[in-house]
């Protein structure tokens, strides 16, 4: 098992190479520069020629890469022109919230998505099973940035349950009430769509290995039916329904970039679409790497996870 | 069966549990902000509170609180008047300007204002072998470009020797970019004084939690009349539609930039709306060079053509009004208030594409999906397409980005489009014509002169009010300049936007200025 994850994460190095690449490319090559942003009306070429030479943008590409590569691998991955401070404190202060958004998603929609499958499944056709199946499928098709809105507007504008957005109180906030009450609502927002395909699929999947064999022997045994749905069919199901999960949580991680901007949550998504605009290259690069090493590494962590479950997937 | 009893009752249990947190919830948030303390809704998270760093309108409404500079803008106008400098004398050929400090002003940190202080900030930003020279880079330190020298005459003077003379020096000395710091701070900090600021404002610096908020709180030594709240909340809330919402459910006291489809959400009691024209411009221009705008019946028949009430109205609620030339009316003292929009008048415009022989001729259109100060640009591109297509023209939009906007359209016309949009926002009526009327301008030479006009007359006057010390001569030769201008019709002039606020009913004393900055001082919130 040892071998196998660090086997896995030397096939992770080139991938990462190659990300740092593609995105320095990208930033490089789209138009308008970053001095250019910064100045607006007053970008003369000879102001932008000054700033760029300020920023040390006057190097040539490949320069300018091996540069921001070699400073990342000593940790530095150097100053946001935009918010005038250093990428990595960003990044991390910014991947904390969204790891807070998205994790509670992520649970929620697991959680939800998987209990919502099994229930239909045990309730093929059944009342449950159309109700359940009606619910998903709004969730699935109704976008996440405009459920957020609605969910402003009746919870917070209207009936003034919830704070409309931010992650903490501005005054008299910070402790973990305050924080629960401003993630309710981007949390579900979030979760919505991931929960219905989660649904679906736990759905199809419990179907397929209740037609099983052995199924139908732990039934003849005479053992309990919670217990051949929670225990036998689920913990066999799980095998296809992780790959999922794993592939949910990137897209709830992506997802997070509209919730975060409809909730102005403070999250790296958010912090990504401004940089962008704002052409500031350097916390775009490091924020992407960032986020893309984390998936990579959550990635294994499902290959190995799923491993320990199958014994037949070879490690 | 005894276990799942179990789980059905421990699930229950959870329920029970969650329904009661969701229950408590609501009586924690509907906590109103607090007496005294003003929460204000911005539209980015600031870069820097450094203002010699920063360019945009979201920075400077922090730091006109925060920081004074020698000159400010008289309330309601935009015409310079004393601040922390107490007078000044500026020499016969307009290359000296000598200021007297006012005395017994200290920055937040305690350290003292006097003629070093000065010359230490702009030293900073100009001079590249400052050893705080590194804490930059200053994008808009060219606005003190003229300056040669900066010398310490005594404690409480200073003077400005310019490479040549050049009047907007006063106003840009108002402009955020001129605000001064502490040097001291400076010194303490380097690179992190945007994260610690210091000058000598009403409010002082508290504190800024990232992406949160910035907080800035009353200073109780400030040398004239104090804060009228205790302390000021600025909350960066990027997206409009939760920005309105905010004010709505309130969140925030005053919110900045109201989309104006949204205004109308605010039209009851609990809210108020204030609204100020200030110095910005919304144009085409026109490619002068080749094509049918090459002549100049052609573009006037554009102004024509174009219906800019339709425009102001209804694409823009009535948040701007119909420009009638290139100095916005918002510079009352430099701006010609003979002329008149021109006006709506699709025959005239038939009649003078006829007469030029350019029916039916093909125009591209650059048009942008947003930026600063370009209120709503692709309805309002849209609108002017129609218009000039009912006119005769055959009119193509091409949609950028607004940082690729800039990058086609900055270095010239050219070989690519007829015509683009574009909007400024000046401190002084020299600026704007200064930088992109002149044929001195043209962006081979530096300038913003995208569309290639030239007229000598106009490149004398705008040369002649530059070096003018007299205000009310300079402000004779700018009338001239847009008279002669908006019958040249080198863009079509469409709005000038009138920036506007919503309050709510705890908000006192609000007020907006025609230089866009937010002066929280004299504000009280019950």
């Amino acid at each position: 098992m040892g071998g196998y994850i660090l086997k896995r994460l030397i096939s992770a190095i080139p991938v990462l190479l190659g990300i740092t690449i593609i995105v320095f490319l990208i930033m490089s090559l789209i138009p308008g520069d970053p001095a250019t942003a910064i100045l607006g009306s007053y970008a003369t070429p000879e102001n932008v020629e000054k700033l760029n030479r300020d920023l040390g943008l006057d190097k040539p590409m490949v320069q300018r890469y091996f540069i921001w590569l070699g400073n990342m691998l000593t940790g530095d991955f150097g100053r946001s022109f935009s918010l005038n401070r250093p990428v990595i404190d960003e990044v991390l202060e910014r991947f904390n919230a969204t790891l807070i958004l998205a994790g509670t998603a992520f649970v929620l929609c697991s959680v939800l998505g998987i209990l919502a499958g099994v229930v239909s499944a045990a309730r093929q056709y059944g009342f449950a099973d159309k109700a359940i199946t009606f619910v998903v499928l709004i969730g699935i098709s109704v976008p996440s940035f405009f459920l957020g809105m609605m969910m402003i507007l009746l919870f917070a504008v209207n009936l003034r349950w919830l704070p409309v957005s931010g992650m903490y109180a501005i005054y008299g906030g910070g402790d973990l009430p305050d924080l629960l009450n401003h993630l309710v609502m981007p949390a579900l927002a979030l979760a919505a769509v991931a929960t219905g395909v989660i649904a679906r699929l736990s759905r199809s999947a419990m179907l397929e290995v209740l037609r099983q064999d052995f199924i139908r022997t732990a039934r003849a045994k005479g053992v309990p039916e919670r217990r051949v749905i929670m225990g036998h069919a689920l913990r066999a199901a799980m095998v296809s329904i992780i790959p999922v999960l794993g592939i949910q949580a990137g897209f709830v991680l992506s997802g997070a970039v509209y919730i975060e901007i409809v909730f102005q949550w403070p999250g790296v998504g958010r912090m990504l679409v401004d940089a962008i605009l704002k052409r500031d290259l350097l916390l775009v690069q490091g924020g992407v790497v960032f986020v893309a090493a984390c998936y990579v590494l959550f990635n294994i962590a499902v290959d190995v996870a799923q491993s320990l479950l199958d014994p037949r997937i070879k490690t | 069966m005894k276990r799942s009893q179990w789980t059905r009752r421990g699930l229950m249990g959870v329920a029970a549990a969650a329904l009661a947190t969701i229950a408590a919830l609501p009586s924690q948030t509907v906590a109103q902000t607090p007496p005294g303390v003003l929460i204000v809704g911005q539209i980015a998270e600031p870069k820097s509170l450094d203002p010699a760093a920063v360019t945009a309108m979201n920075d400077f409404r922090i730091l006109v609180n925060l920081y004074e500079g020698l000159t400010r803008y008289k309330s309601g106008t935009l015409e310079v008047e004393p601040a922390l400098a107490t007078g000044w004398e500026i020499s016969e050929d307009g290359t000296e300007y000598t200021f007297t400090l006012r005395p017994g002003v200290t920055f937040h940190d305690g350290t003292p204002f006097n003629a070093e202080a000065v010359k230490f900030n702009f030293d900073r930003m100009l001079d590249e072998s400052h050893p705080y020279h590194d804490t930059g880079p200053f994008p808009l330190s060219f606005f003190f470009g003229a300056v040669e020298t900066t010398e310490v005459v005594d404690d409480m003077t200073v003077r400005f020797t310019l490479n040549a003379p050049y009047a907007p020096f006063l106003s840009n000395l108002a402009y955020p970019t001129g605000l001064l710091v502490s040097p001291e701070a400076v010194k303490a900090h380097g690179a992190d004084f945007g994260r610690n600021p210091a000058g000598t404002g009403a409010f002082k610096f508290a504190e800024w939690r990232s992406n949160e908020a910035v907080v800035i709180e009353r200073n109780d030594t400030y040398w004239g009349d104090p804060a009228g709240t205790d302390a000021v909340v600025f909350r960066p809330i990027t997206d409009a539609n939760t920005r309105v919402a905010e004010m709505l459910a309130g969140g925030i006291d005053i919110m900045v930039e109201v989309p104006p489809t949204s205004l109308g959400q605010f039209g009851g009691d609990g809210f108020a709306i204030t609204e100020q024209a200030g110095p910005h411009v919304w144009f085409l221009i026109l490619n002068a060079k080749e094509g049918p705008f090459a002549d100049k019946r052609v573009r006037q028949a554009a102004n024509y053509a174009i219906n800019k009430e339709a425009i102001v109205n209804d694409v823009l609620e009535g948040t701007a009004t119909v420009a009638a030339g290139p100095t916005p009316p918002a510079f009352a003292w430099a701006y010609n208030d003979a002329l008149d929009p021109y006006p709506y008048d699709p025959d005239k415009a038939r009649a003078l594409i006829a007469e030029a022989g350019a029916e039916g001729a093909e125009l591209t259109f650059f048009v942008t999906e947003g930026g600063s100060g370009m209120l709503d640009p692709i309805p309002m591109g849209t609108a002017i397409q129609a218009d000039l297509e009912a006119a005769g023209f055959d009119v193509r939009i091409e949609t950028y980005e607004w940082n690729t906007f800039l990058g086609e359209v900055n270095p010239g016309l050219e070989g690519k489009a007829d015509m683009a949009e574009m909007a400024w926002m000046t401190n002084d009526p020299d600026t704007l014509p200064y930088l992109a009327l002149r044929s001195g301008a043209w962006p081979d030479q530096g300038g913003f002169n995208s569309g290639y006009y030239a007229n000598e007359k106009v490149d004398e006057l705008l040369e002649a009010a530059r070096s003018a010390t007299d205000q009310d001569e300079r402000a004779r030769l700018y009338r001239e300049m847009q008279e002669i201008v908006q019958d040249d019709a080198p863009w079509v002039f469409v709005a000038n936007w009138k920036q506007n606020a919503v309050t709510s009913d705890r908000v006192e004393n609000f007020g907006l200025e025609p230089s866009f900055l937010l002066h929280l001082q004299g504000v009280v919130k019950n």
